[in-house]
């Protein structure tokens, strides 16, 4: 059974990935990610790796992707034209891919794997504790700086894209809760006495 | 880890009937379905008209900005689920490793705020 889910899987994983990439329309090709993402989490419980599993879940499928989908189903992309000059790109392009599946096999050949690395495979996750709790123990004083960094890109991220997309336009009308309370009659009106045939 | 992957077989089943009630659905309205497509049956109704243009056009990027948000703190939750699941026996230095994490966000949520990213206008 696990055998089955191992391949149902790892064979949704490779499918989804190789959709992705040569999918016409590009709202098939985030759709296809997802279930990349999704046949990842399933492999990731089969490790015994819930947390990383559900993670996977929540932060690529329930927001990543859909922020993908967002982009490509909303913006003003004209793919015609962008598919024009593929035939002019794609010696450019034929070598930038050979060159890095150089780099590849290069990295791959001179890999060798660390002597504790199978027991390490072979027992992930401590059985005595939980999954999650496993983490816990570890990532945030063992892991210290790299935890704080990923807090670091994080607020990166946070004001990179507040200062990229933040524009603020000038004529609209905004919400001041603070000057809309103090807001009095007297303020807000004034009582004229108009006589009669003159107007104001 | 046999124990664990039990308690998942039944998300294994719900995803097999969710795959298969799919298939049935799709498959059966190719099988089943009358087809005797004319010009007329295929073109737009009577009341309708074919779309003027492309779907896709420019919008404000500011939905953008919204999403990205999200996701940043969505992160952020995502550390704080093994800290708080851990918290009794974690180290005192892990305590505070994720007190200075929140205080970063924090002080990037400040800058947020001041800037009037999350304000709608």
């Amino acid at each position: 059974m696990v055998t089955f889910a191992f391949y149902l899987f790892a064979l949704g994983c490779v499918a989804g990935g190789l959709f992705t990439v040569i999918s016409r329309n590009p709202v098939h090709s985030v759709l296809w990610l997802i279930l990349a993402f999704l046949s990842a989490a399933g492999l990731f419980v089969l490790m015994g790796a819930e947390f990383v599993a559900m993670l996977m879940i929540i932060v690529y499928v329930g927001a990543v992707a859909v922020l993908f989908l967002f982009v490509v189903m909303m913006l003003d992309v004209d793919f015609a034209a962008l598919k024009a000059g593929m035939a002019r790109y794609m010696p450019l392009a034929l070598l930038i891919g050979v060159v890095l599946l150089m780099q590849l096999a290069l990295a791959l050949g001179g890999w060798q794997a660390a002597e504790v690395a199978d027991a390490q495979r072979a027992q992930p996750i401590p059985v005595d504790r939980h999954n999650t709790e496993a983490l816990g123990m570890v990532l945030y004083d063992q892991y210290f700086l790299l935890f704080q960094l990923s807090g670091l890109i994080l607020l990166v991220a946070m004001v990179g894209a507040i200062l990229l997309t933040l524009r603020h336009r000038a004529d609209v009308k905004r919400q001041d809760v603070l000057a809309q309370m103090y807001r009095d009659p007297k303020a807000a009106m004034e009582l004229r006495d108009v006589k009669p045939g003159q107007g104001l | 880890m046999e124990e664990l992957l039990r308690e998942y077989a039944p998300i294994l089943l719900l995803l097999a009937v969710a795959i298969g009630l799919g298939l049935i659905l799709i498959l059966a309205a190719v099988v089943l379905a009358v087809r005797n497509p004319d010009p007329e049956k295929v073109s737009a109704y009577e009341c309708g008209f074919n779309a003027f243009d492309d779907a896709r056009m420019k919008f404000d990027v500011r939905f953008y900005l919204v999403s990205i948000l999200f996701i940043i703190f969505d992160l952020e939750i995502a550390f704080l689920f093994p800290w708080a699941v851990a918290f009794s026996e974690i180290s005192m230095t892990a305590f505070w490793s994720m007190m200075a994490f929140l205080a970063v966000l924090t002080a990037g949520f400040a800058y947020e705020w001041k800037k009037g990213a999350m304000e709608w206008q």
